[in-house]
């Protein structure tokens, strides 16, 4: 009884947001039809995120096809896990060992965009900072303690956080992270990796939704088709209710 | 004598096809004075059969198994042929369904539809409503999301308020001490279930209806004033009027769903709420749990009300009696007239804040609360609960004008 009794405050009080709810996000300017991004978004993919994160509802050939690629390119290219193009993109870590290494599972990928939105994802993966603190040595903005290495460092380098002093609602000083310093170079610039983190986050919004790229196009048929109906059978009813009076 | 209508004549002789279809359209007179807000009863059977066949189609493809629920219907969104599109109108069917019947419920307090001799009409109808929220509710549990789970956990630890049996009575309708695979099963069941019931219900809501005939903006009874040929002067037959004029309005409501179905489908996460798309995990609440938009009106009285005797049962009673009230409102009613356009002052500003009520207490559902907005919670509630409980006193007192002989156009 007393666990349901808090269960069901939980629920009814969700009073304490999480601290994430809290964070700005930047804005990520995603584009479906930018057809490069998307690929350079799955290569990525595939080879910094798609080993110990599974994207299980994603299949490759079907990824091929929506980007552009022969199913010759992605076997090539994009697939590292297995050799059947109609597989769907699963990883080899075992769940179990996982939560052992990183405190909780990696999530499946599939649909994360859905769940967090792509401007999350942007900012995540542009958040990550040296921390001593913690076992893998950074930490995220967007996600506080998250047990997940800076996968992308090389890319990026790594960075320390700037802070500034603020009050909060009590009129406590705090300090706030505002911004981070460049500490190591990575091979990218801070612009390149930008585009890096653009360009992954894009993907994941394809692979969020493939149907996606043929809904949009089709509802605009769909529409005008509907536009027509309402003339004629606007004149149908004109039509009819002439005699009535 | 032509083959059809020997087939006709035939069948006639053993089933009154030819009857029914005069009974219930060809010569069944409706007032020729329908405004707007008469495409909401069309519309809602539209609906309802959108998501017995929409929801047929889902079900060959869904799997109703805590293991399995969340891919399969990702399995339907990428690898089912058009999948996508019918899970689409499925969950856009959902919000839409609650949107028409909520303005045609409206459109019944507005012109008194539900006052003598059209009682039984109007308590079809809230059986209907309770039965579509009931189907709604066992239908967001299906997507095995972290909405879908949490929101069955709140709402089935309601019961478990109930004094006494109350712990007993939650893992009775759960069939686990958690929600689990067992209650999906059963929820499955019922979701697939109840709709047909709810059809069965519609076909009363019709005849019932058809028996008394329609109620109209004016809400003069168009049976008091017959031509020679017996029909009344007011009325004209449903088909082909009222039915190429559905029509029109089925082509614009189309118009409305499709925007919705293909150029925001989740539509702001109102239709479909964004934490849904994490799996169901027992282990992790999310930080805040909000019912779907049509079920927040109600959950916003439930919180409300404050927890007595350290038990939520209060808030339970006024959220499942916001809706009971429904039941005796033809009652309620003591007005000589029908019509809103014939009532006086204090009906109208009784409806209005109902309306208002009822919205804002909606929108105070997604939101977490806060003190100030559990106060206007409060207040709203018992705004919506005087709407009724003070109707016999206001629509008694005001002041109504005439009502004309004949319907206005």
């Amino acid at each position: 009884m007393k666990k349901m009794i808090v269960a069901f405050l939980i629920a009814v009080l969700p009073a304490v947001a999480s601290a994430a709810e809290g964070v700005h996000l930047d804005h990520a300017d995603v584009n479906l039809h930018d057809q490069a991004s998307l690929q350079r978004g799955a290569k990525l993919f595939v080879n910094y995120c798609l080993s110990c994160h599974s994207a299980a509802f994603q299949r490759y050939n079907r990824m091929g096809k929506d980007l552009g690629l022969t199913d010759d390119q992605v076997k090539e290219n994009l697939m590292f896990a297995t050799d059947k193009v109609g597989n769907t993109m699963t990883i080899a870590m075992p769940a179990a060992d996982a939560k052992q290494w990183f405190g909780n599972p990696p999530p499946d990928l599939s649909v994360m965009a859905r769940a967090r939105g792509a401007d999350y994802i942007y900012t995540y993966l542009r958040s990550f900072y040296v921390d001593e603190k913690k076992a893998t040595g950074v930490n995220n903005t967007v996600f506080p303690d998250v047990g997940m290495p800076h996968v992308l460092w090389e890319l990026q380098g790594l960075q320390k956080p700037v802070y500034k002093a603020e009050e909060d609602a009590e009129g406590h000083k705090t300090q706030v992270i505002s911004g981070f310093e460049q500490v190591t170079k990575g091979t990218m610039t801070p612009a390149e990796y930008n585009q890096a983190a653009l360009d992954l986050t894009n993907f994941m919004v394809y692979m969020g939704e493939p149907a996606q790229l043929q809904r949009k196009s089709l509802g605009i048929w769909v529409l005008l088709f509907l536009g027509l109906l309402f003339v004629v059978s606007y004149a149908l009813k004109k039509e009819y209710w002439k005699d009535v009076h | 004598m032509s083959k059809m209508k020997q087939l006709l004549d035939w069948v006639d002789a053993r089933f009154p096809a030819t009857q029914m279809w005069k009974e219930h359209l060809s010569e069944y007179y409706a007032p020729k004075n329908f405004n707007f807000w008469y495409f909401f009863g069309s519309l809602a059977l539209l609906v309802l059969v959108n998501q017995i066949l929409t929801g047929i189609w889902l079900a060959m493809n869904y799997k109703p198994d805590a293991a399995m629920a969340f891919a399969s219907v990702e399995y339907i969104m990428r690898d089912v042929d058009w999948g996508w599109l019918i899970r689409y109108m499925h969950s856009t069917g959902a919000s839409a369904f609650f949107i028409v019947i909520y303005l045609h419920m409206f459109r019944g307090l507005m012109y008194g539809s539900y006052q003598k001799p059209r009682e039984l009409i109007w308590i079809f109808g809230v059986v209907i409503y309770l039965a579509m929220m009931a189907t709604a509710f066992f239908g967001y549990l299906l997507p095995w999301g972290q909405m879908s789970f949490w929101g069955a956990q709140v709402i089935v630890n309601l019961f478990a308020a109930v004094p006494f049996v109350g712990e007993e009575l939650s893992v009775w309708v759960r069939g686990d001490f958690v929600i689990s695979d067992a209650t999906l099963n059963r929820f499955f069941a019922f979701h697939f279930a109840l709709p047909f019931i709810l059809a069965a219900l519609v076909v009363l809501h019709l005849i019932a209806l058809h028996h008394v005939g329609s109620n109209n903006p004016d809400g003069v009874e168009i049976k008091k004033n017959k031509g020679a040929d017996g029909h009344p002067l007011d009325g004209i037959p449903f088909h082909p009027y009222y039915t190429v004029k559905d029509i029109v309005g089925v082509v614009v409501f189309l118009m409305f769903f499709s925007a919705v179905i293909f150029f925001a489908p989740e539509m702001g996460g109102y239709f479909l709420e964004h934490p849904n798309f994490e799996p169901a995990n027992p282990l992790k609440t999310p930080p805040h749990i909000a019912p779907v938009w049509y079920f927040t009106p109600f959950y916003a009285m439930l919180r409300a009300v404050p927890p007595m005797f350290g038990s939520q049962f209060p808030g339970v009673i006024v959220m499942f009696a916001a809706i009971a009230i429904m039941f005796v409102l033809p009652w309620l009613d003591r007005s000589p007239v029908k019509s809103i356009r014939y009532k006086g002052a204090y009906s109208k500003i009784a409806l209005a804040i109902l309306v208002v009520s009822f919205v804002v207490l909606g929108w105070l559902g997604v939101q977490p609360p806060s003190d100030t907005k559990t106060w206007i919670a409060r207040i709203l509630t018992v705004l919506y609960f005087l709407y009724f409980i003070l109707m016999p006193w206001y629509t008694k007192a005001e002041k109504t004008k005439p009502v004309p002989e004949r319907v206005t156009q």
